[in-house]
């Protein structure tokens, strides 16, 4: 069993209300934090904690930090990015649904940290129940001196407020989130000016992902030296996982990156294998935009060796035969789905998804839902995956933010590692709309080359 | 015209005055939602007009916001909506079977309204909940792990509730 640092405490009764966390020893980080430690030490404590954005791109906290411009007479501000829309992914509504008082902890000392007297919860629009359940944690902890004014006799103000969007994956990108927040459509900014130094209403800001601001709790209270020791390589600490897909188990697990991927799917402790015996074909180990891998390639690397869950790991062998840890959105598909199929849900997503900036992005990713459509219903060309592969080439690194990216991605991985299932829909459209291409190769064996 | 009551009011201003002066306009999107919920369930040109003069913005600030999100309906919809998701991890548990089956049970396509005005059908990109697919938001909630007896439990469900608030 893994050390959990976020959730160990998700599951005692009534965790929810300020007294039953509090009395788990809830709020510890803030008194540590506002009374023995400089707003600079405790930046310190996440930067030494090697803590790694949770949300999806994996950058360092602290740095991220760090980075924060302090003019004087300028607010600064800290906004919880909960616009969790990652298909996949559902490890933020989690932590907050079940154990909201932690955010709230981890914002008030990254609050601190920072220097934000208003720091806001941006909070996808859909999560309108999780609304209620924080506005009521942060309510439960202004009543008991925990924001408001002067907290702890330190001199340290700070109020948090929650706002939902209304509907839109993009604002899961920060500016788009500023943007949305402000008021506005939500178009990702050009940058820079990044918002460290121009964020929310032109003000230096701080956008974190839910599970990094919760996580910021365990450093302050262990200490960043030992959240390092925790994991491996520059994989410190634990991280949420959501699993789903065709798994026994779905859900959200806290792990602590030296487990192996078979033992994630396979564990009872975690997603207890595939329904009905059924094998494993794929996997999207990351959220819907890191590449999908062949069950071949997702064990093993292309080195022969174990694949092990952290961020390193999973991405050994680059896009070639690698994926990436993104999201934690772990989506698992068995021996009877069909690839194109499932990517073709994908690029409708990103197509509806894309907020029409960029021409590459608003216009490919209409183009590769049309071809997927045609190739997925029978009507496809073997011209089109290479018309396919053609089209996200042009998109990636091609747009303001990384929607284009990410929408070329699962469109790339799909043909570079599932091409014949896709020859095998064009060649054989009656067969394909009547049963599926099924595992065929993709858990064989690969040939691992000799060591030089 | 409809205004909200001075409740509703207070609850704008309420929002408003969580931000510095003059950026009032950051309210839009929560005061969108109010709106919606408070006039029918959908945004009129008229709502839209009036939730500008609110914040003092131009009507065009409401228009490119209201026409950006996907929660806002800017045509009248039932009184149920059912907005089931689509994406990756709910079609490998069986989605497009989940949609097919309210499609016949209610006799409308996807973006139609029953002709008594109870039930619209919606298609959604991810909501979150893929641990718990295949998924539906109704109203505030979710709707999750459906089968077709769910399906049919919800709709006898929201036909009770429809008749006992009438």
């Amino acid at each position: 069993m893994g050390r959990k640092l976020l959730l160990e405490k998700a599951h005692v009764p009534g965790i929810r209300t300020y007294e039953v966390y509090r009395r788990e020893g809830g709020y510890r980080s803030v008194e540590k934090a506002l009374k023995t430690m400089t707003p600079d030490q405790v930046t310190e404590e996440v930067k030494k904690s090697g803590l790694r954005g949770r949300g999806g791109a994996g950058f360092p906290a602290g740095m991220k930090w760090s980075f924060l411009a302090k003019p004087e007479g300028v607010p600064r501000y800290l906004v919880c990015n909960a616009d969790e829309s990652e298909p996949g992914t559902f490890k933020d509504r989690y932590l907050m649904e079940f154990i909201p008082h932690l955010l709230v902890e981890g914002l008030i000392v990254a609050s601190y940290a920072l220097g934000s007297n208003k720091t806001f919860i941006y909070i996808r629009g859909e999560y309108a129940w999780i609304v209620d359940i924080l506005e009521q944690a942060i309510a439960e902890a202004k009543n008991n001196g925990w924001l408001g004014k002067n907290i702890l006799g330190t001199g340290f103000d700070l109020e948090i407020y929650v706002q939902r969007g209304a509907g839109a994956y993009i604002c899961g990108e920060e500016t788009a989130l500023l943007e949305s927040l402000e008021g506005k459509r939500g178009n990702p900014r050009i940058k820079p000016p990044f918002p460290a130094v121009k964020g929310l209403w032109d003000s230096p800001t701080v956008v974190n992902n839910v599970e990094t601001l919760a996580a910021v709790v365990p450093i302050i209270n262990i200490g960043g030296d030992e959240y390092a020791k925790i994991g491996v390589g520059k994989s410190t600490g634990t991280k949420l996982i959501s699993a789903c897909g065709n798994i026994n188990k779905p859900g959200v697990y806290e792990i602590d990156m030296t487990i192996s991927v078979e033992e994630f799917i396979y564990s009872d402790e975690y997603c207890g294998g595939i329904p009905d015996g059924k094998r494993l074909k794929a996997c999207i180990p990351g959220g819907s935009s890191v590449p999908i891998l062949p069950a071949n390639l997702l064990l093993k690397t292309a080195k022969g060796e174990k694949r092990m869950m952290n961020y390193e790991s999973l991405s050994d062998g680059g896009f070639a035969t690698g994926t990436m840890m993104g999201s934690g959105g772990f989506i698992v598909l068995d021996e009877d789905q069909c690839v194109v199929r499932h990517t073709l849900t994908l690029a409708r997503f990103y197509r509806h998804e894309s907020c029409g900036q960029c021409s590459p992005c608003r216009e490919g990713t209409g183009w590769m839902e049309k071809i997927l459509k045609n190739i997925e219903y029978g009507k496809g060309k073997k011209s089109d995956i290479d018309l396919l592969w053609d089209i996200q080439r042009k998109i990636e690194g091609n747009t303001i933010c990384p929607l284009g990216d990410a929408a070329a991605w699962p469109v790339a991985a799909a043909i570079r590692h599932f091409r014949d299932e896709f020859e095998w829909h064009v060649l054989y459209p009656n067969a394909a709309q009547n049963r599926n291409y099924g595992l065929a190769h993709y858990a064989d064996p690969l040939p691992v080359a000799a060591k030089t | 015209m409809a205004q909200f009551s001075a409740e509703k009011l207070n609850k704008v201003n309420e929002i408003i005055a969580r931000y510095p002066a003059g950026k009032q306009k950051s309210a839009l999107i929560p005061v969108l939602h109010l709106a919606q919920e408070e006039f029918g369930g959908w945004l009129s040109a008229e709502t839209m007009d009036y939730v500008a003069s609110l914040l003092k913005i131009e009507p065009i600030e409401v228009y490119e916001v209201a026409t950006f999100y996907s929660m806002y309906n800017l045509k009248p919809v039932g009184k149920y909506v059912f907005e089931v998701c689509q994406t990756g991890p709910c079609m490998l548990n069986g989605s497009d079977d989940i949609i097919e089956y309210i499609k016949d049970k209610l006799g409308i396509k996807v973006g139609e309204t029953t002709a008594d005005g109870l039930f619209t059908l919606k298609t959604v990109e991810c909501l979150g909940a893929c641990g718990y697919a295949p998924m539906m938001q109704l109203g505030k909630h979710y709707r999750e792990h459906l089968t077709k007896e769910k399906i049919d439990a919800i709709i006898e469900e929201c036909e009770r509730n429809a008749v006992t608030n009438n």
